[in-house]
């Protein structure tokens, strides 16, 4: 039991990294970045490959390193080449299959066996003893978020915002908006690449379909900690991303255990889930013009 | 300050819809000028304005701002040192982000030296309230809430003073009181002519009150087919009322002017 809560709260960290840069692309820029699947799966690859060659840290700045390479990609399609921004994701998200298999040496999937990851070297110390994963998993996640809210506190984190939030203020003041965007897109994808990094040390692997649907999962982590925990600022909406991803985890774990739902059904219930909130105002506005013409229906009757 | 020499653009052309709506524009500001613009519907005021904010790129002619030629200059670039509003109140601030950020948005980008991971400092908010003081509308006590919770009028006198918290060597005001209410209208207009008159801003202001355009700032264009057809200043415009005014259109363009808004705001 107390394995299952351990497992579900360590993924849940380290999937909230994606949730956070969703949360930067889509809540803040307003953009769906479709990178994410790819950009994932890239993380973890650049990570697993670094760490077999003896570098486990350098493993994690080269995955960063990576993802804002593959996000910048993304922005200059759509900043400057007018591809459309949905658009633009798939293309790179595509291209990034292949550079997935040429980083992992034109294989599916890669492995660590014996070398050192960062979650062994913590282990080693014998800090935090059977919770080192636990601890290594919130550390990296939250000192990411803190520098995120830190980011989107600054001159260029508030272009960013601005970027997405009124486009007629942004021409008219001085944002580059092809500035901003391109951050943005780096910072989202270094985040989501930085999850791969540190789930495919987590798993001593990295595998080239790992990254499938991870975009819409992060979605639902973000829509169900937004809903649970608010959307008052910035370190709110962090934290919210961060607790979505963990309670998405622990359902998991239930539905793992006592197959409510088969296991395998769980991405349609996400998808679903993740369609229904996102289609919620529009649901709503429609009860309510139902409701008027009931009500309007009824009236005329009499 | 500024001078714009013989700018012409035209909306897309080479189709059915194409539309010269600026032509053979000339007009040159001294530093400190205040000059109202009217004319009809179409006349290419707005077109004007995106012009020298640039919102787009005139097709010939030059710009020249304080000695520097723009007109290659990028939007972003320029709107260091142009102000504009719009008639819109949305347009102007985020409104998601708070009334702080949004004016530390506007500080933080027109002060020089400023570097990207500047943030807003205790010394930038005291100077934020003091300046949000100035337009008594106690917002100065709502610097954490999110824009989007102000009135159309609070968020347009909100842009006006992120837009002229650094002083602008440009303000493009464009009916940025046409779409509130007359009351705050008032008070917004009464907040331009001060901040206008305090750092004596060189400024172009379009408005639909003949009145207004009459008595504010020391310049009145009247523009028509994107041209400027009227420019009276000086002695000539103290003497002037507002039939005068339309006299005097009425022989540069050679026809009526054609303002649904004008002509509604003169019966009023
Ligand atoms: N982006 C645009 N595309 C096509 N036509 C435009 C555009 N902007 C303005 N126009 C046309 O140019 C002319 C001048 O418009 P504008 O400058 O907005 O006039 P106003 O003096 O009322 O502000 C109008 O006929 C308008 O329809
Ligand atoms: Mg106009």
């Amino acid at each position: 039991m107390l394995y299952v809560i351990q497992t579900a709260l360590e993924l849940g960290f380290m999937y909230a990294l994606v949730a956070m840069a969703l949360f930067l692309s889509y809540r803040i820029l307003d953009i769906a970045d479709l990178t994410t699947d790819s950009g994932f799966v890239l993380g973890a690859a650049v990570s697993v490959v670094v760490a077999a060659a003896g570098h486990p840290f350098l493993a994690v700045f080269a995955a960063i390193f990576a993802g804002a390479c593959a996000g910048f990609v993304t922005a200059f399609l759509q900043t400057r080449l007018g591809v459309p921004s949905i658009l633009a994701g798939i293309v790179t998200n595509t291209g990034l299959y292949t550079v997935n298999l040429m980083v992992m040496g034109w294989s599916s999937n890669v492995s660590l066996l014996k070398q050192a990851t960062l979650f062994t070297m913590l282990r080693d110390t014998g800090i935090g003893g059977s919770w080192y994963k636990l601890i290594l998993a919130a550390g990296v996640t939250v000192l990411a978020g803190v520098l995120l809210v830190w980011f989107l506190g600054t001159r260029l984190g508030l272009s960013i915002r601005a970027t997405g939030d009124n486009t007629d203020m942004v021409r008219a003041s001085s944002v580059n908006p092809v500035f901003t965007v391109t951050v943005g897109l780096c910072v989202s994808n270094a985040l989501t690449a930085l999850s791969g990094a540190v789930v495919g040390q987590y798993q001593k692997s990295a595998d080239i379909n790992s990254g499938t649907g991870i975009v819409v999962i992060g979605l639902a982590c973000l829509i169900i900690g937004e809903t649970v925990i608010g959307r008052r600022n910035i370190a709110v909406n962090a934290a919210a991303a961060v607790a979505g991803s963990i309670i998405y985890r622990f359902i998991y774990a239930v539905i793992l255990k006592t197959s409510v739902v088969p296991i395998e059904c769980l991405k349609l219930v996400t998808a679903v889930v993740v369609a229904l909130a996102i289609a919620s105002p529009a649901l709503k506005e429609w009860g309510a013009l139902k409701k008027r013409k009931m009500g309007a229906q009824q009236k005329g009757g009499r | 300050m500024l001078r714009l020499e013989n700018i012409k653009k035209t909306f897309n052309p080479g189709t059915v819809n194409e539309k010269c709506a600026i032509r053979n524009l000339s007009l040159h500001l001294a530093p400190g000028d205040f000059a109202t613009v009217i004319g009809s519907n179409g006349a290419g005021k707005s077109t004007m304005f995106g012009a020298i904010a640039g919102s787009f790129f005139a097709d010939e002619g030059t710009i020249i701002l304080d000695g520097e030629d723009i007109t290659f200059t990028q939007e972003y670039k320029r709107s260091r040192v142009i102000g504009r509003l719009f008639q819109d109140p949305l347009k102007g601030t985020a409104p998601h982000m708070t009334i702080e950020e949004n004016l530390a948005l506007a500080f933080l980008r027109a002060s020089t030296g400023t570097v990207p991971f500047s943030r807003i400092s205790k010394k930038d908010k005291e100077l934020f309230r003091e300046q949000l003081q100035l337009l008594d509308m106690g917002l100065e006590d709502r610097m954490k809430q999110p824009v989007g919770l102000l009135s159309g009028g609070q968020r347009q006198a909100l842009t006006l003073l992120m837009a002229t918290m650094v002083p602008p060597k440009l303000l493009l005001l464009d009916e940025h009181t046409a779409a509130l209410d007359p009351a705050t209208a008032d008070k917004v207009l009464e907040l331009t002519k001060k901040i206008i008159a305090k750092n004596h801003t060189t400024c172009l202001m379009v408005t639909h009150n003949m009145q207004q355009a009459l008595e504010l700032g020391n310049r009145t264009l009247m523009m028509d087919d994107g041209k400027i057809v009227l420019d009276v200043r000086g002695k000539e415009r103290a003497d002037m009322s507002v039939s005068d005014l339309l006299e005097r259109f009425r022989t540069g363009a050679g026809k009526d002017l054609d303002n649904d808004r004008i002509l509604l705001s003169m019966e009023g």
